[in-house]
């Protein structure tokens, strides 16, 4: 892991399905001046920046960190573009804390953003290359087959999925950034819903939101001096495995295992059910709670819907998932995955305000994306590894 | 912190035309190639570039993993810039220690970006890279951008012979080098775009580059030669013409002064147009007797989103061969020159 790393501030913008009220610059701007503000910093005191967004065609502009290079202060610093779809805010904050464990520098800006409005995402993602036919629109035609897998393998009754829709929009009611903030969301609301993708119904997947999130992260000589406290980074890692081929288990990826055991390993967690104080998770289609659970090793196989079920994964629970609301409450796409990082940070700084789990001291951060075949993850502490 | 340094690079015989493989066949031999001669199947970390627009659709660089063979899967990450950027990530990830090996690749098939009219429709599919408020709008492709900066720098000072001379250069270079197209030497041209003239342009090119980084004594088993990297950094521009000269390159300067630019024998310079080459030799302080692009550069082969990757191949086989002590290899991304990547290396380990 090299040197020591360090979130020293933590900036979001509001989620809006429009913010017609700014540019793709004046979004990410935002992002970051509040997170340079939490930190005490301008741009001056930064050393580079990484920027990271999904595919390009969600905004119709190529490669736009170079146009937000002068809106995110770059001029004369380094300046990277990181790309690995949905686990992408994920593995940019991942990038941008090598920089610091590497020893290439002491604070780094890390900004991710989606601005969904300038474009319209299920059709980005239901191209028709040539060789290569899409047979699905959007990601939820993808991703709905696995959901019905997980159920017929472990029997899950049907309305596990719509206990996560409920929750996690109830803890959404208690964060001012959030998007979706549904008054008395009730499990009758979410099953009044429409049925987009089987099993999946409309309040069980993800909105498409405009938002832009930002970190600044630091070695320990700048997090010491930095004026609120730091959450450290006690592991992080990515996996990635192909798409298609015969055999590969879709339901619980081998990648996101094995991604979770070298995250543990490096924190040095081997249950993390009860090492971990809470987790933000990627799941961006309510069934993906009780999936992620068993693939990231918090219970058994087959197990995980029984933990849902059970409310152990509630703001209340002994194991809150998504204290913010999480991606089906806010779904910038790009920003998705670094928001789930810079959560988990805020609950070990005890800044995450109306949300905030008691006295968390370690937390996960989980992002995935392409065909649940990339992912990106850490933990972090209050503690100083 | 521990010495990293290029011990394997291949590339694959770059095409003028589509010769119907797809990026996928692109990659896979020159994935294979590099894996033979280092004996390795497995890397510690893997990053590519590449760019999702040449395709028309989302996430290239998904099917490509099917080249690499990621299972069991790989620690792997994307950068949606030139390879050369990618492997600044691999560089800084090897630092941290705990791995030794990384794979680095790059691939584009630019020969897919057609106009309905036959031609190919890069220089205005890079349009779409500019601030999409105030710029592309206007619909400046990326030729014309080109020509503006070109004309911005002979204005300075400089004879439109100059960038003749280079053009001449690097097609001759390329056609002594198998990898790169064989482009005739240039004859009387029409402007493309004054005063840029076509083989001051580069040429639409399908192509795909690997090379392998290893650190310490991993890279001394690994490879005879080595080319150590002695100083690797990058720096970006505002993206604004209005705000910068675009007669000279500050991002380049600064990146060459705190890569070490300086006292190398050979250059390989991602310059896409004649100028360009031009106005990096300036920014890096390039003398006459450094060699510039022997491979023919750029303007004799462009696989966009490879190219950068290769001028660190290409100069890294100048060490490996032998022939170069100390050699420096730049990479470019955004319009005309906007962020710029210096690589220095050396036969000598320091370390």
């Amino acid at each position: 892991m090299g040197e020591a790393c360090a979130v020293i501030g933590v900036g979001q913008t509001h989620y809006r399905s429009r913010r017609n009220d700014v540019s793709m610059a004046g979004l990410v701007r935002e992002a970051a001046l509040r997170a340079l503000e939490d930190a005490g910093l301008t741009f001056g005191d930064i050393d580079a920046v990484v920027v990271g967004k999904a595919p390009d065609l969600f905004e119709g502009v190529m490669m736009p960190e170079s146009y937000l290079a002068d809106a995110l202060g770059a001029r004369g610093k380094p300046m990277m573009r990181v790309h690995t779809a949905g686990s992408v805010g994920g593995s940019t904050a991942l990038v941008a804390a090598g920089l610091v464990q590497g020893g290439v520098h002491d604070r780094v800006l890390v900004v991710a953003w989606e601005k969904q409005s300038e474009s319209n995402a299920t059709w980005a993602l239901s191209t028709h290359p040539p060789l290569t036919p899409s047979i699905v629109v959007g990601a939820g035609g993808y991703f709905a087959p696995h959901i019905r897998a997980y159920m017929r393998r472990t029997g899950a009754p049907a309305h596990i999925g719509t206990l996560v829709a409920v929750k996690d929009r109830q803890n959404a009611l208690k964060n001012p950034y959030a998007h979706l903030r549904i008054p008395g969301i009730s499990r009758e609301m979410v099953e009044s819903t429409p049925m987009l993708w089987e099993p999946i119904r409309y309040l069980e997947t993800c909105p498409s939101s405009d938002g832009a999130a930002a970190m600044v992260l630091a070695s320990a000589d700048a997090a010491r001096r930095a004026p609120n406290p730091p959450a450290w980074v006690h592991g992080g890692a990515m996996r990635s495995e192909p798409i298609f081929f015969a055999g590969r288990d879709t339901v619980s990826p081998r990648a996101g295992r094995d991604c979770a055991a070298d995250v543990y390993a490096q924190a040095g967690i081997t249950d993390p059910r009860y090492e971990l104080d809470c987790a933000e998770v990627y799941v961006p289609f309510s069934w993906y709670e009780p999936m992620w659970l068993e693939n990231l090793g918090f219970c058994g196989a087959g197990e995980g819907w029984k933990l849902t079920e059970a409310g152990a994964t509630a703001l209340d629970g002994d194991i809150p998932w998504n204290p913010s609301g999480g991606v089906l409450s806010s779904n910038p796409i790009g920003a998705s995955g670094l928001i789930r990082f810079a959560e988990a940070a805020q609950q070990v700084r005890g800044l995450a305000g109306e949300h905030q789990v008691d006295g968390a001291r370690r937390a996960l951060g989980h992002a995935y994306g392409g065909g649940a075949q990339f992912y990106a993850m850490w933990v972090v502490g209050s503690d100083r590894p | 912190m521990r010495d990293i340094a290029v011990v394997a690079f291949a590339q694959t015989e770059h095409q003028g035309e589509d010769s119907g493989l797809s990026e996928v066949e692109l990659l896979a031999p020159v994935i294979t190639e590099v894996k033979q001669s280092t004996g390795l199947s497995r890397f510690g970390f893997t990053c590519s570039g590449s760019l999702d627009y040449l395709a028309g659709a989302p996430f290239s660089f998904v099917s490509a993993l099917d080249a690499v063979g990621a299972w069991p899967p790989i620690s792997e990450s994307h950068v949606e810039m030139d390879a050369a950027w990618a492997l600044y990530e691999a560089w800084v990830r090897l630092r941290h220690g705990d791995v030794d090996t990384a794979l680095v690749y790059g691939f584009g098939k630019c020969s897919q970006v057609v106009r309905e009219d036959g031609e190919s429709g890069l220089p205005e599919l890079m349009t779409l890279q500019l601030d999409p408020y105030y710029l592309a709008p206007l619909g400046p492709d990326q030729t014309s951008l080109a020509a503006l900066q070109a004309r911005a720098y002979l204005d300075a000072g400089h004879k439109e012979d100059d960038l003749r001379a280079v053009a001449v250069r690097s097609r001759a270079a390329g056609r002594a080098n198998p990898y790169a197209l064989d482009l005739a030497e240039p004859g009387e041209e029409e402007y493309e775009v004054a005063p840029l003239r076509p083989s001051d342009c580069p040429p639409v090119t399908d192509g795909a580059a690997v090379i392998v980084l290893a650190a310490g004594d991993r890279a001394r088993e690994l490879c005879e030669r080595p080319a150590w990297i002695r100083g690797i950094d990058h720096r970006t521009d505002a993206h604004a013409f209005g705000a910068r000269d675009l007669a000279r390159s500050e991002s380049a300067a600064l990146a060459g002064e705190r890569a070490g630019a300086r006292d190398v024998e050979v250059a390989e310079l991602h310059a896409r147009f004649s100028h360009e080459e031009l106005i990096l030799r300036d920014a890096l302080g390039l003398g006459d007797d450094v060699r510039v692009n022997p491979s023919g550069g750029p303007l004799a082969a462009d696989p966009v989103m490879a190219t950068g990757l290769i001028r660190i191949g290409e100069a890294a086989n100048r060490i490996r061969s032998g022939e170069a002590g100390r050699v420096l290899a730049h990479a470019s991304h955004g319009p005309c020159l906007q962020s710029n990547l210096v690589c220095v290396m050396e036969a000598q380990n320091h370390g």
